[in-house]
């Protein structure tokens, strides 16, 4: 592995623009293209943002926040001690949400699918959640002149 | 995020500065939404020319003022969008029900 961090921030809607900011700066040492940066960002935050909202239901609980890089890929995992999702499958569907209450979109799964390159959900009811994201840069350092 | 509210006629400029997430959305819904309830407005438009970043939370929060706005025979306009919320817009379908133009001029003319 050529390099890894690790960041532990209490579940509070202030602390989603900190934590994608984190990864992206963490992300930026590999020259990904700005572009590139941006889909790491926006997924992030669709990840934390649930832990925030469905883990904890904007109570109080923490979130972890792990990524690695080896040569260009980065793989980031956003974990919460929260209320778990029962079917994975169902909530991974487009436009699907189970808070249409708090007027949720239903589409933080689709844009973590569309902007990285693979997403992992591993869940239990009533143990929590970890998201996997990963994405492999194109090397901006090699294509532009 | 800096929200400014301006009114132009019947309809509602949300003019956004910043980063269009949860955080931002739970603080912008009610000042909108006051606007609403105590105002004679039809349409809102809402001007993205500040907006640099916006997650699956924006759209949430725009199709709540539509649901609001539409069930009373007004429209939601949407402008100037960088190509990164445009590629949020297209992925959720959203332009079928919010018109999106390049400027805030014409979207006036399109209200
Ligand atoms: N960390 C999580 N903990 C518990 N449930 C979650 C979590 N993340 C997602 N979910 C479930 O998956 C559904 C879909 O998530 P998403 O696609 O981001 O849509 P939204 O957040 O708009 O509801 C959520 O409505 C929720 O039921
Ligand atoms: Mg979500």
């Amino acid at each position: 592995m050529d390099n890894y961090m690790r960041l532990e921030i209490p579940s509070k809607s202030q602390n989603e623009a900190f934590a994608r900011v984190v990864v992206a700066a963490f992300a930026a040492q590999v020259d990904p293209t700005i572009d590139e940066i941006s889909d790491v960002k926006t997924a992030v935050s669709e990840a934390v943002t649930n832990a925030v909202i469905h883990g904890y239901e904007n109570g109080p609980g923490t979130i972890v926040i792990a990524a690695t890089l080896e040569g260009s890929r980065l793989e980031v995992t956003i974990i919460d001690y929260g209320v778990g999702i029962a079917d994975i499958e169902k909530a991974r569907e487009p436009l699907y949400t189970s808070k249409p209450e708090l007027e949720r979109s239903g589409m933080g799964f689709t844009i973590m699918e569309n902007f990285m390159d693979s997403c992992h959900v591993v869940s239990e009811p009533g143990k929590g959640t970890t998201v996997t994201l990963v994405k492999t840069f194109s090397r901006a350092d090699d294509t532009e002149a | 995020m800096q929200v400014k509210l301006k009114r132009t006629g019947s309809t509602l400029i949300v003019q956004m500065m910043g980063e269009l997430d949860h955080h931002a959305v739970d603080a912008m819904r009610e000042k909108i939404d006051v606007k609403l309830l105590h105002e004679d407005i039809k349409n809102i438009l809402f001007d993205f020319q500040g907006v640099n970043f916006m997650d699956s939370s924006g759209l949430g929060m725009i199709l709540g003022r539509y649901k609001i706005v539409s069930a009373k025979g007004g429209k939601v306009l949407a402008c100037s969008l960088n190509p990164r919320v445009r590629r949020i817009f297209e992925l959720a379908g959203l332009e079928n029900k919010i018109p999106v133009f390049s400027s805030k001029q014409d979207a006036l003319a399109g209200a």
